[in-house]
């Protein structure tokens, strides 16, 4: 059994179980899991307050769940209950190693303000992964014109458009040639007419087979880019699927319902 | 040689006849102002470097350290900004020696008996509790999405802070680190009251040689004036170097940051 298992696990890019988290009394995740297979792209959609982010940043321990497993390509990160009883990752190595696997795209870019555009897209690479500096920039400089920022490069973060900021994060993502990309509402944050340049980008790492998590409030992109849907509803999964089938005919009432209400 | 006697010449004249200042006498001892200037830079720069050493680990406690440190350094940024510098620095020069085993320990020697020591310490100690506290205040208030950023592509917590939090809170905290320089620099007038010879203790000892209060005082004030002056460029140079990504977009960047470089 253990060694199916492991055997199973291994095929997996990334695979959740049960995962519990509560800020005191208020329970956020109630159980939830999540299997990623290679060059799947599964979008988690939910109304706010349904616990998608917080299970999103507990997959790379930004946020420490209560319980559950994590498993990054068959590596599962230590974790257990210490003498205070706080659930907590037992190997801070190990959780530095797995993060640099999984790249994280946040809603608000992060990029580290005192840096230039190219300095935040090889700051990982170098100082993280350790490899040659030279081999990094030319590395980099190819990620930026890939999400078409190359003139940009020597530029600050804070001179430039929210949608040039979030497509350099997703530059400085891809530089760490993650084995699974981490989106959290990636668009939220832009004006409208920006979320095109950037929903642009996605797609063309999905179309490339990247393995992508991301949470988002876009519904085109969920319905036409993502292989796999989940709704999160008061911290369960309420229901996932294929888009093709839960977005033409979804079993869930409270489905059909978050998506005749963000169908204005 | 020429230009040079009439020079002196016309200093005579004017010291001599219309002007309040004896320019002939601070001309006669310009090597001993220089003399001081030197020991008030020395002091200052020298108190300024040790002060920082020892701010930058006391500032990380402060902001991220366990309670119990940040409480014990706070204390000690407490007493020695809550007190002046000067009670400091009499404490260590004045009040050291009434403890015979300091008197007869190996330090009282080469260190403790000597006035340049003592009010280097107490400089030193004294910059290091103001910049300890404006320090950790910059580190606070790293921006926390810059920081998550950091964890979540697998930074160390020494790498994050290498990288990510000092490079960016040693640029919030530049613009008030300026006044500390400049304040240390006015504090320093403080050695010349435990028989130093720096800038002002060569503009007293003038005064009490000829009985002349402005030459002294106000040739040690130009002197100030000109440090400060070249202090307040430095910083101003250092601004525009390392805050480009604070001003606003067309400031002076429209252009790519190379391109101020």
């Amino acid at each position: 059994m253990a060694v199916q298992q492991a055997i199973l696990d291994a095929e997996l890019s990334l695979r959740v179980t049960d995962l519990h988290k509560s800020y005191g009394a208020l329970e956020v995740l109630k159980g939830v899991s999540l299997e990623a297979r290679e060059g799947d792209v599964i979008s988690m959609l939910g109304s706010s307050g349904s616990g998608k982010s917080t299970f999103l940043r507990c997959i790379n321990l930004l946020e420490t769940p209560n319980s559950g497993k994590i498993c990054v390509h068959g590596e599962d990160i230590k974790m257990a209950t210490n003498r205070h009883g706080v659930f907590l990752p037992t190997d801070t190595k190990q959780v530095e190693r797995i993060r640099a696997r999984l790249a994280m795209v946040f809603q608000g870019f992060n990029l580290w303000s005192h840096m230039t555009i190219l300095e935040n897209v090889i700051a990982g690479p170098i100082h993280v992964l350790k490899q040659p500096r030279a081999e990094v920039i030319e590395k980099a400089e190819a990620m930026l014109q890939r999400v078409d920022m190359y003139e940009r490069r020597d530029y600050y973060p804070s001179h430039i458009s929210g949608g040039q900021q979030q497509r350099a994060a997703i530059a400085r993502a891809l530089a760490m040639e993650p084995e699974v990309m981490l989106f959290d509402e990636p668009t939220s944050a832009l004006d409208p007419e920006l979320v095109g340049e950037v929903l642009k980008v996605i797609r063309s790492l999905a179309e490339e087979g990247r393995t992508m998590v991301v949470v988002t409030h876009e519904m085109g992109f969920a319905r036409d880019v993502s292989n796999k849907v989940i709704f999160l509803h008061q911290g369960l999964i309420e229901e996932q699927g294929a888009p093709s089938q839960m977005f033409s005919n979804p079993n869930s009432s409270r489905f059909r319902e978050f998506l005749s209400n963000t169908r204005h | 040689m020429e230009t040079e006697r009439t020079f002196f010449a016309y200093l005579r004249h004017i010291s001599e006849t219309t002007s309040p200042l004896d320019f002939v006498l601070i001309y006669d001892n310009l090597d001993r102002f220089v003399g001081g200037a030197l020991m008030t830079l020395q002091l200052t720069f020298l108190a300024l470097f040790l002060g920082g050493l020892l701010a930058v680990p006391m500032a990380i406690a402060r902001a991220y350290g366990r309670p119990g440190w940040s409480q014990a350094i706070w204390c000690y940024t407490y007493a020695f900004r809550g007190t002046p510098l000067l009670v400091q620095t009499y404490l260590f020069y004045f009040g050291l020696g009434q403890f015979e085993a300091v008197r007869n320990s190996f330090l009282w020697g080469p260190v403790l008996s000597d006035p340049w020591w003592c009010v280097l310490i107490a400089f030193t100690l004294n910059t290091a509790a103001y910049t300890t506290e404006f320090l950790k205040g910059a580190i606070e208030t790293t921006p926390a999405g810059e920081i998550e950023a950091s964890k979540a592509c697998g930074m160390s917590p020494f790498t994050r802070m290498r990288l990510v939090v000092l490079p960016s809170a040693f640029r919030r905290a530049l613009p008030a680190y300026s006044n500390e320089v400049i304040f240390t620099l006015h504090g320093s007038v403080i050695a010349s009251t435990v028989t130093l010879q720096d800038l002002l203790g060569v503009g007293r000892w003038l005064n009490g040689r000829y009985y002349l209060a402005y030459e002294g005082f106000i040739t040690a004030m130009v002197f100030y004036m000109g440090i400060v002056l070249l202090i307040s460029l430095l910083f101003r140079m250092a601004e525009k170097r390392y805050l480009r990504h604070l001003r606003p977009r067309g400031a002076d960047s429209a252009t790519p940051a190379q391109a101020t470089a």
